[in-house]
């Protein structure tokens, strides 16, 4: 159904957010970092990103910055993962023009709920 | 749909212990003084991964722990808090805590509950001796639900660029009741002057329904800040309401269906250069061309079914690719089970450091060779015997800095690792220049224990062996580091279980060295082939001493029935291969017959064979996939010509012989033979 | 060498609802049965490596395209005469499950007969045989063209005792 770029430097959240995704008709790509993600980004058209934020070589909040610069992902929504939930990390989100956020600990239940609210 | 996450669990396993040994590693090289910010932002990311899988997987004993540790990793990260010895000390226990905990949660042993409680107690204390952010808490509105809300939504300009879209937030508020929308055009720019990238309009939305103030923030979470929001009670308000859920999150399951799960050593995966799995895609490629060709020559015969000299040669010549094909096939995957020993060696920084604070003395650690490769699986059964070796080291061979001085050797003790390949072994040297082995105490330990008689003197060599004896300890001190001395003999036994084996140099005053030996591989084995009856058997060349032709006159029997054989000042038990195994007419005489010298597990005894059919590899087949284990063989292999040999398990063999009659189980008798059609 | 015999084609309709398919072999006279899901394939008699210890039944080991696997002469584990064997002398290979996993085992019989459906209420429970063949082996008895055909249960003929693993037998 849709194309979604999902983003964390753990092998095992990518995994499991790659299944649940997939399972329900959806095309997952994977970046282990922000700039891998980026160049993903930019060679295929992705209509959501999940991405965490606390990652080697490029973190989620620059990563979300960059894209909102491409002409193709100003209006894709981009999602955060973050374990914290303190005020300042979801506005540092959303000062780079995130859409919103997923708190961790999620279930992939929850996961699929989120992203369908999003996808509409 | 429901997914099942405990398939990811593996994965988060490898990769959390994967993380603690990059924390580990990274907290040993920081510099108290200088810390450099990118390897502690990187332990703090290591810490994050941890913290967020384990809640996500449910372990939130980890997950509890983590956070704290994630905090004060935090707050070095910031510069809030500098970076301490004690933090280090306090950091480095917390990843021993999480290990254990992992471990124990994955199936391996108990949680650490003790040690964990008291590490967590200093981080909490250091944590609060400083003023760290404090986590916030997530307002609850109560508000008690009346027949529904008014909710005045106004999008800040840019808020589409969030992608944010006001359709999907109203959809999601008309799941909590009946929702009527109005629009406020009033503020929309003209067509020409309208910027479709930004947001003119307004809403007026009425949500009937039970719902409460709190879920209709909820729906509004994300884009809080990027709008004006204005929510009013429809109609009256009644007094109380029910509690309202702020997000809703699974609870995290408590208890985990732990299952009894093989340790990491079986099982579990492999990280595999993709340059090893491309040069096995050449070769099965070359493999392939090989097959071919040699079809062609068996399609080219079924029309003239004869072999003329250039067929023949063209046959010839496809063999001896195929045998080439096939072996460097062999080599190229019995590479992907080796990894680099570097994954074995990556413990020692963090115990030498740790001993030789524990002991007061002053040691240097240098490692060589990590990149030399072994099997994964020897690996993972060499570790404790290394680490038991270099205790050793630290504890009886590095003496004290204060002694050091006074023989003249630098304050510093310095123990050496090094790994190097050497005809198809490979070598793990463990070197100390500490105070060596005192020769002469060993020899009168020996003495002492009636291991060697008044008036022998063995060799050098053979005194420094005793030290591998059970029970042998010379330390006048028994430091409970490395144990009474009993480890010693556990370490030979677990290396020669691996194929290997390890001896000692040693030099008074000057040093030690330990030197490991260790076959590359644990399914592939040089074997001697021996015939006994009608039956090939494989005797691992590793254990064999000698081979050699019976003189009848050098054997002797005990009670008529054991019987020995005099081998220089030896005797040892001769073992009737033919009446083990049931195989063959009992021999009428020994004179002459062929006995193979074995060794297993520090006993010798004579093996009888009808013949010695050579030298070769064998590939080590398991009995028990299909089977079960059978005494006294230790597996099986397929020969040259696709008939099965059993491979003989020497020290089995030996001890069942010491300890029952070894006749009694001929009574199996010959059985292929009935089969024989002929008489 | 070896060859792979093939299943009778004729025989080989799919199973209705309720129905199992049973491969049959001849042992003596009589045709036994089992699950034909069981069978991984059928092979000619071939050399196989005597293992010591082991009850005379169990003939060996034989290399299965590079897999050790134990093969168990019915003659015997019955206690019936045994028979020499010959260029007809066939070895079933089945799949057997023992404790929680699953082994390749071969058995040695006179000749392969046939493959039947069967349903489950064509199984009818055995009477008891006596010292013949322990009724635990025997799931049940169908009439198949007026013909007997006993179902054996593989799992509990195969690995029962002395086929499990066996301590050290060591004093």
């Amino acid at each position: 159904m849709a194309t979604i770029l999902a983003v964390d430097d753990s092998a095992s959240m990518r995994q499991m957010v790659a299944f649940t995704l997939k399972g329900a008709g959806h095309e997952v790509l994977e970046a282990g970092d922000g700039e891998e993600a980026y160049g993903i980004a930019q060679r295929k058209s992705v209509n959501l990103v999940i991405t965490d934020v606390n990652m080697p070589k490029m973190d989620g909040i620059a990563l979300t910055r960059k894209l909102r610069t491409l002409p193709g992902y100003k209006f894709t929504p981009i999602l955060t993962l973050t374990t914290e939930s303190t005020a300042e990390k979801k506005q540092a989100g959303k000062a780079a023009g995130a859409t919103g956020w997923i708190v961790k600990p999620f279930n992939p239940e929850q996961l699929l709920a989120t992203v369908n609210k999003v996808l509409g | 749909m429901s997914v099942d996450i405990a398939q990811f669990h593996q994965t988060f396993f490898e990769e959390s212990f994967e993380g603690l040994d990059a924390m580990e590693s990274a907290l040993l090289g920081l510099d108290v003084g200088a810390a450099d910010t990118e390897t502690i932002n990187g332990i703090f990311r290591a810490a994050h991964s941890i913290k967020g899988g384990s809640a996500t997987f449910g372990f939130s004993a980890v997950a509890n722990f983590t956070h704290r540790v994630e905090t004060l990793l935090d707050q070095m990260r910031e510069g809030s808090r500098p970076v301490t010895q004690d933090g280090l000390e306090i950091l480095l226990q917390s990843v021993d805590v999480l290990r254990a905990m992992l471990e124990a949660v994955r199936g391996d042993g108990a949680l650490p509950d003790a040690m964990a409680a008291e590490v967590q107690g200093r981080l909490e204390t250091m944590l609060a001796t400083d003023e760290g952010g404090t986590v916030e808490s997530e307002g609850d509105p109560q508000a008690a639900p009346g027949d529904g809300w008014r909710i005045v939504f106004r999008p800040h300009q840019h808020m589409l660029q969030t992608g944010n879209d006001p359709i999907r937030i109203f959809r999601e508020l008309a799941e909590l009741g009946e929702l009527n929308v109005r629009a406020d055009t009033s503020k929309l720019p003209s067509l020409t002057a309208l910027d479709p990238e930004t947001c003119h309009l307004a809403w007026t939305l009425e949500l009937r329904g039970e719902a409460s103030e709190g879920d209709v923030r909820e729906v509004f979470d994300w884009v809080e800040g990027d709008c004006d929001l204005a929510i009013e009670p429809l109609g009256r308000v009644e007094g109380g309401g029910g509690a309202v859920p702020v997000a809703a999150q699974a609870a995290p399951a408590d208890k985990l269906p732990v299952q009894a799960r093989p340790s990491a050593g079986e099982g579990g995966s492999i990280r595999v250069d993709i340059a090893k799995v491309d040069a096995i895609i050449n070769l099965v490629g070359e493999l392939v061309i090989t097959q071919s060709m040699l079809g062609q020559v068996g399609e080219s015969m079924e029309d003239s079914p004869h072999l003329d000299v250039q067929r023949f040669e063209k046959l010839r010549d496809g063999l001896a690719q195929l045998e080439r094909n096939t072996r460097e096939l062999q080599e190229s995957v019995m590479q992907i089970r080796m990894l680099p020993i570097s994954f074995a060696f990556n413990r020692f920084p963090r115990i030498v450091r740790d001993l030789s604070q524990q002991l007061g003395k002053k040691i240097e650690l240098k490692m060589f060779g990590e990149q030399t490769e072994l099997d994964k699986t020897v690996m993972e059964k060499i570790g404790d015997p290394l680490v038991h070796l270099v205790r050793n080291a630290l504890d009886h061979g590095i003496e004290a800095p204060d002694d050091r001085l006074e023989v003249g050797k630098p304050e510093t003790g310095v123990v050496e690792l090094e790994a190097y390949h050497k005809g198809g072994n490979i070598i793990i040297e463990i070197r100390d220049d500490g105070r060596g082995l005192d020769r002469d105490k060993l020899l009168a330990k020996a003495r002492s224990r009636g291991l060697v008689p008044d008036g022998q003197l063995p060799s050098d060599a053979d005194i420094y062996d005793y030290v591998f004896h059970p029970g042998f300890s010379t330390a006048d001190k028994v430091s409970d580091v490395s144990g009474r001395g009993v480890g010693m003999d556990v370490v030979r036994r677990n290396i020669k279980a691996l194929g290997g084996n390890v001896e000692i140099h040693t030099e008074k005053g000057r040093g030690t060295t330990f030197t490991v030996r260790l076959p590359l591989t644990l399914s592939i084995l040089d074997g001697q082939l021996v015939r006994v009856g009608d039956q090939s058997y494989v005797i691992p060349l590793v254990s064999i001493v000698e081979s050699l032709q019976i003189r009848q006159r050098q054997v002797s029997a005990i009670a008529g029935k054991a019987e020995m054989y005099k081998l220089r000042d030896d005797y040892i038990p001769i073992v009737r291969l033919n009446e083990v195994f049931g195989d063959g007419s009992p021999y009428s005489t020994l004179e002459g017959g062929l006995m193979v010298v074995a060794e297993g597990d520090g006993n010798r005894a004579g093996f009888m064979v009808d013949d010695l059919l050579g030298q070769q590899q064998v590939v080590i087949k398991s009995l028990e996939t299909n089977f079960r284990r059978v005494e006294g063989l230790s597996g099986a292999t397929i020969l040259g010509d696709g008939t099965v040999a059993l491979i003989l398990d020497v020290a089995g063999l030996i001890q069942r012989f010491r300890h029952g009659d070894p006749s009694s189980h001929a009574s199996s008798g010959p059985r292929a033979d009935q089969h024989n059609a002929a008489a | 060498m070896t060859t792979a015999q093939s299943i009778d084609a004729d025989h080989l309709n799919l199973a209705g609802a309720g129905e199992d398919q049973y491969l049959t072999f001849i042992l003596r006279g009589e045709e036994y049965g089992v699950d034909i899901l069981r069978v991984q394939e059928i092979r000619g008699w071939d050399n196989v490596t005597p293992i010591p210890n082991t009850p005379s039944y169990i003939k060996g080991v034989m290399n299965l395209r590079g897999t050790i696997v134990p093969i168990v002469d019915l003659r015997e584990r019955f206690a019936m005469e045994v028979m020499p064997y010959g260029p007809t002398t066939v070895v079933i290979v089945l799949k057997v499950r023992s404790d929680d996993r699953e082994r390749v085992m071969g058995i040695v019989v006179d000749a392969v007969s046939d493959v039947y459906n069967i349903g489950a209420d064509d199984l009818k429970p055995p009477p008891d045989f006596g010292e013949v063949v322990s009724v635990e082996y025997v799931q049940g008895l169908a009439t198949v063209d007026e013909k007997m055909v006993i179902v054996l249960d593989i799992d509990h003929l195969l690995t029962s005792g002395e086929l499990r693993g066996v301590d050290r037998s060591a004093a």
